[in-house]
């Protein structure tokens, strides 16, 4: 087993860009995940142009090619898992690959869906720059030629994500509608829970992360281990289904792929060493911590299980909503160009709870590509929400409560701010929310452009991006900037904790976590993995399982060798399905299977005369050769042969068919074999 | 191992389905449904007996777990009954739209019952709520681990929304029951669908064990052009139906040719029961068919364009109008109501669904041509209306229930939910046609069924390995041969028999090994057996030499 970790983060955060590996098990090549890196494209400036753009390049924006697209050049790759819809963004960079020709996906149908969605609305909002520039013709652009790339490298150096090894020139034109096809083409989507074969051995089963509607963790079982790959999750989530950590226990190895708290590690650091500098300050801290190792696993489930992360999640979300009341009645109108699908949705129910409360009518625009469809389809997979919202269904009631507020015409959908219906609908204050986070692309750039000036409006920010290189175009800024962070995995301080419950052998954790995981008196070794370089584990187990239909072994006939062992032959059919290895009859059972086809130890050449003589054979010694320690004999009758002996070897002469069958037999009366 | 299967209800016979099967010890219940034809102890499967038959305390202990199938009172009447006063509290599964809609029907019977016939209440309400609330929601195709060692998952099945055939196993054995299933899709369900799956025992419905239909198309058409000629003589149409399935499915079709037609006649439903019923369905869209889902956000089709608001009194209102009214069959309630109003026009059409029960209005209409009906003493209704019987089945048909039964190839085939002398018409052609043994139990009989076990044992990375690269060549060399001729299909086995050798040492676990690893692992001296033309022995002249000595010897011997 090996892996290699292919990158860690680009950009956005764990949300928006996972990491990215490369499993190789068994002899075949696994990518797990492969998000879009958009840290480059903070260097471009957004269109249309206005006044000074900060230095920024002004030009068709080159995206960073996927680590994974090098991967599949050198190696090629047999299967894709991805774990969320921010995974799939990448792929379409790898489609027309001739490593990636007979690549299997497998996604969730919800991520597959939304996946697609994003990528297509992507390449839509790119597309403005398109229309701007023209076509990036392919070649290479004057800006990536000499100073201005140096430029660009210092600019990408400051926005810390990248790291001096990336090659920039390998920035590439972002993918097409058709690159997208192609891709979709490969995706065999899944639902949680549904066991997928692949290449016969391996079983590929997704189970809920929590963290994003359709994110999944995976649990890959081959024939000689099991290994769970995962990724950012949430024990307990106001939208989507729970994380199902039941589903993962006692899998062999654990691929903890949740970086999410490394991004914010410097935050909790801080907090650690107040810590370690008082120990009551801990008790005090709202975040309750497991701290006995003895604990048992009901109280180890309790813990993880708590509220506490979704109550400040929600909490958080809460005191967003009061600054945009804040906003809203001060005149001022909200920008939120927010792109996670989960905070979107909790945010249209408090946001509209809150105007409820305070009497306060504005409209809340969604102006996206997607808002429709996304609208429509969060409120028809009610298999893939949490236990609340599937209350909901049983009781009849809408899963979200952005049905009522389309009909209440509270809320109103539309694909562009050119949309025809928008003009009239339009109006000042209002809540808006549309894509990109990057602050490059889409509807957002324009809404900015107009509300940058005004102290009354707010924008509210995700954290993760480089705020200040973002909004960098929009100089100078009067508006309100509110930067938040959301639930992205697991805390730290539960890991070790979720460890205990899942019971790996081994656990391959990001060098960054190191200093955070205990290694003392635990059940389970540590492997520590960083980006680029590639750690192997040996086989857990040397041995395969296969399963021997009780038909196949009433035929063996097993041969007692001494007190303690016996041997058979086996003549079987193997079959591989469902990744289990399955010996079956064969279906012609030839006399042949009574013959040994191997012997051992030497042949008494003394012993075999009789048998011979026994099967009606005339025989007898030839003129015996001591000094080479070699007999021979002479068989006369039925027909003529001659066998020859020696300590490890037995030569039989003869040309007649049946004759030699009829030694052979004699022979293997007298000799050790099967 | 075995799986012992009891049929406690649908055994030569429609209604009540229940079979218990019991895989490798472990018991699970498959459907626990209501008979609507009879009201006596007939009415439920005969629980009590299965319990004393089992030998254990109560249900709760007998059974892994329940599954049901659909949310039809045929397949889950009789589950708030067994939960709430048999009191089997253990897991009870379905899928999420069934456990979304099997209350409405509950109680939707349940009212009626009640009403008709005063019969002495079975379950209340409040028991249909605590028995919804046990229920653990199941998705397509997630495989469920119900214990350590049974198996659940669920399959497409068609039939209504949420309909699933039921894939059950433990250790090596496995078996599917299908439920209810359709093998065509219709106008808002996919068709079913299942993986080819190893089975030892398939347990299928055969409503149409030996009829084969005809298309769908022709049969909608002739209810839509009855509707159309109705309403454009300016009659009214009643279309008696339950609250949901053939409900949605008949009002997107009138939906549908209405926005052809460009109509303007308003469709009404009557109850508020199925207006919320179509809310379901919209937030149930993912369990439709693959057309639906892909365009339910530009279009959801259960958002009907041509369905108005409606109350009761409109029954009395003047022009034409459609209009959906609860319960089917006409046997009591809003559908009785304006049955009484419409019936006496020559103008109105009553439509009819395929089957009624005994008893019923709509049992009465579809036995001859009745001028008169007598709802009471007192009551009278002169039946001057056309009627039309509606063709359509969400049933597969025969030739649907072969084709699933080759497709599976399962060891054995039991048939439920049809009819007798169908059953045994189907049992043949399934034993002649495709030489799998099937059965067909009467209630309250048990078909015990053997199944093929498998030994675990280890084996080595260099007998895996060189099993595949063996069967890899034989398949290339199929491969060459395929290309080669062109057309002639190869048939046989696909893989070549491999070799090794099992070696079985004491205390220790049989392991499968390589011949030459055998040697090694013996620490033993290999003993090579040659065989040699002889005269190719190279000693050809010692040899003719030899032999002549002997055949002297011989002769020798001979002249003593």
């Amino acid at each position: 087993m090996k892996l290699t970790c292919l990158s860690t983060t680009g950009g956005g955060g764990s949300y928006h860009s996972p990491a990215s590996h490369l499993l190789e098990l068994e002899g075949l090549r696994f990518l797990l995940d492969c998000p879009i890196d958009l840290t480059a494209l903070a260097d471009f400036s957004p269109v249309p142009l206005t006044g000074d753009a900060g230095g920024l390049i002004r030009a068709v924006p080159r995206y960073l090619s996927p680590a994974a697209a090098a991967a599949a050049k050198v190696g090629g790759i047999d299967a894709v898992l991805v774990s969320s819809a921010t995974g799939v963004l990448g792929l379409p960079f790898l489609a027309r690959l001739p490593g990636f020709a007979h690549t299997k996906i497998y996604v969730t149908e919800v991520a597959a869906r939304t996946g697609k969605l994003m990528m297509g609305e992507l390449v839509e909002m790119h597309r403005e720059f398109v229309r701007y520039y023209g076509p990036d013709t392919g070649e290479l652009p004057r800006w990536m030629e000499g100073e201005k790339l140096n430029e660009l490298l210092s600019m990408l150096e400051k926005a810390v994500t990248v790291d001096k090894g990336d090659d920039l020139t390998s920035l590439m034109p972002l993918y097409s509608p058709g690159n997208i096809e192609e891709c979709m083409q490969k995706i065999q989507p899944v639902k949680y829970g549904e066991e997928v074969c692949f290449n016969g051995i391996f079983t590929l089963k997704a189970s809920s992360s929590g963290l994003e509607l359709g994110n999944s963790v995976w649990t890959i079982k081959g024939p000689r281990a099991s290994i769970t790959y995962l990724p950012s999750s949430v024990f307990v989530s106001a939208h989507a289904l729970d994380f199902d950590y039941s589903s993962l226990k006692e899998n062999d190895v654990i691929l903890f792929s949740d970086l999410s708290s490394l991004n914010d590690m410097d935050v909790d650091n801080d907090k650690l060493d107040e810590h370690a500098m008082d120990e009551t300050e801990h008790s005090l801290c709202r975040r309750s911590v497991l701290r006995d190792d003895g604990a048992d696993v009901d109280e180890k489930i309790a813990f993880l299980c708590n509220n506490d992360d979704i109550k400040e999640e929600i909490e958080r979300i809460s005191y967003i909503c009061s600054c945009i009341i804040d906003a809203i009645k001060s005149g001022g109108s909200v920008l939120i160009p927010i792109g996670r699908l989960g905070v979107i949705l909790l945010l249209l129910e408090l946001i509209s709870e809150m105007l409820h409360s305070s009497s306060i009518k504005v409209p809340i625009f969604m102006v996206s590509e997607t808002a429709e469809e996304i609208i429509a389809f969060t409120n028809a997979l009610p298999e893939w929400l949490c236990k609340s919202r599937q209350e909901k269904l049983f009781s009849g009631e809408a899963l979200f409560d952005h049905v009522d507020l389309l009909k209440e015409g509270k809320l109103f959908l539309f694909p562009h701010l050119h949309s025809k219906d928008l003009i009239a609908a339009w109006k000042e204050p209002c809540i808006v929310l549309c894509p990109h986070w990057s602050l490059r692309l889409g509807p957002a750039v324009h809404l900015l452009r107009r509300w940058h000036a005004d102290k009354r409006c707010l924008l509210v920010l995700e954290q993760g991006s480089d705020a200040e290189l973002c909004l960098k175009p929009f100089m100078p800024l009067a508006i309100q900037v509110l930067e938040c962070s959301f639930l992205s995995g697991l805390r730290t301080e539960k890991i070790d904790t979720l460890l205990g419950v899942l019971k790996p052998k081994f656990v391959m954790l990001p060098e960054g976590l190191k200093s955070r995981c205990s290694v003392k008196g635990r059940p389970w070794s540590f492997l520590y993995y960083s980006k680029g370089k590639t750690i192997e584990l040996p086989n857990l187990q040397e041995d395969f399982e296969v399963h021997l239909g009780t038909d196949v072994a009433h035929r063996l006939q097993p041969r007692k060798l001494n007190e303690t062992t016996a041997v058979a032959r086996l003549r079987a059919k193997l079959h591989v399905s469902s990744g289990q290895y399955q010996l079956a009859a064969a279906e012609k059972q030839s006399d042949q299977s009574k013959r040994h086809l191997l012997h051992w130890d030497a042949v008494d050449p003394d012993r075999l005369l009789p048998a011979l003589q026994e099967k009606g054979m005339v025989c007898s010694f030839a003129a015996d050769d001591d000094s080479s320690g070699e007999r021979s004999v002479l068989i006369t009758s039925p027909g003529e042969a001659l066998v020859k002996i020696t300590s490890d070897r037995t030569v039989i002469y003869c040309d007649d068919e049946r004759t030699s069958g009829h030694i052979f037999d004699a022979l293997s009366r007298v000799c050790n074999g099967i | 191992m075995a799986i012992e299967c009891l049929v406690l209800g649908a055994g030569q016979e429609v209604g009540k389905s229940c079979v218990v099967a019991t895989i490798g010890g472990k018991r699970v219940m498959f459907d626990c449904g209501m008979h609507m034809g009879y009201h006596d102890r007939r009415h439920y499967p005969d629980f009590a007996r299965a319990l004393a038959a089992w030998g254990v305390p109560d249900f709760t202990s007998a059974l892994a777990c329940v599954v049901i199938t659909h949310f039809h009172l045929d397949h889950i009447g009789a589950l708030p009954y067994f939960t709430e006063v048999c009191g089997y509290h253990g897991p009870i599964y379905m899928t999420y739209p069934t456990k979304a809609l099997a209350p409405f029907m509950l109680e939707d019977y349940r009212k009626v019952t009640m009403d008709q016939r005063g019969e002495a209440e079975q379950y209340s309400y409040e028991d249909i709520l605590r028995c919804m609330k046990k229920v653990i929601p199941l998705d397509l195709k997630q495989t469920v681990q119900v214990d350590k060692d049974l198996v659940i998952r669920a399959y497409y099945a068609g039939h209504v929304l949420g309909a699933a055939m039921i894939y059950a196993k433990v250790g090596d054995a496995a078996m599917v029951y299908t439920g209810d299933y359709n093998m065509t899709p219709d106008r808002h369900l996919g068709a079913a669908q299942i993986d080819r799956l190893k089975l030892d025992l398939l347990i299928t419905e055969s409503t149409y064990a030996k009829t084969i239909r005809d298309s769908k198309h022709a049969r909608e058409r002739e209810f839509l052009k009855a509707v159309h000629k109705c309403v454009s003589g300016g009659g009214k149409v009643l279309i008696p139906t339950f609250a949901l399935g053939r409900a949605q499915e008949l009002c997107m079709l009138l939906d549908d040719y209405w926005e052809r037609m460009n109509l303007k006649i308003p469709i009404y439903f009557s109850a508020g029961l199925t207006i919320q019923a179509n809310m379901y369905y919209k937030m149930l869209i993912g369990w439709t068919s693959q057309k639906i889902k892909d365009s339910h956000a530009v279009h959801n089709p259960f958002d009907f364009k041509h369905v108005c608001h409606f109350e009761r009194s409109f029954i009395n209102n003047p022009g034409p109008c459609v209009l959906f009214a609860t319960p089917g069959m006409i046997s009591g309630g809003f559908s009785l109501e304006a049955f009484k109003k419409w019936a006496p026009s020559n103008k109105n059409l009553i439509t009819l669904p395929g089957y009624c029960v005994a008893g019923t209005v709509g049992h009465k209409l579809m036995s001859g041509k009745p001028t008169r009906i007598d709802l009471d003493k007192d009551t009278h209704i002169d039946v001057r209306c056309q009627i039309h019987q509606l063709a359509f089945s969400p049933h597969t048909d025969s030739k649907g229930i072969m084709d699933l039964t080759e497709f599976l190839s399962p060891k054995h085939v039991i048939l439920v939910h049809g009819e007798k002398p169908q059953m045994a018409f189907l049992k043949e052609r399934i034993e002649s046609e495709l030489g799998i043994p099937c059965f067909y139990p009467a209630n309250n009989e048990s078909v015990s069924i053997p199944t093929t076990d498998n030994l675990k044992m280890s084996t080595t990375e260099r007998f895996i390995t060189s099993c595949a690269a063996e069967q890899g060549k034989q398949s290339l060399r199929k491969r060459n041969l395929i290309h080669g001729t062109g057309t002639s299909e190869v048939n046989g086995c696909d893989e070549a028999a491999v070799e090794g050798v099992i070696l079985m040492e004491k205390h220790k676990a049989p392991k499968i090994l390589c011949e030459d690893e055998l040697a090694q692992v013996l620490g033993m001296e290999r003993h090579l057996v040659q065989f040699e033309a002889l005269g190719s022995s190279g000693i050809e002249e010692a040899v003719e030499l030899e032999f002549k000595r002997a055949e002297a010897a011989d002769l020798g011997s001979d002249g003593k």
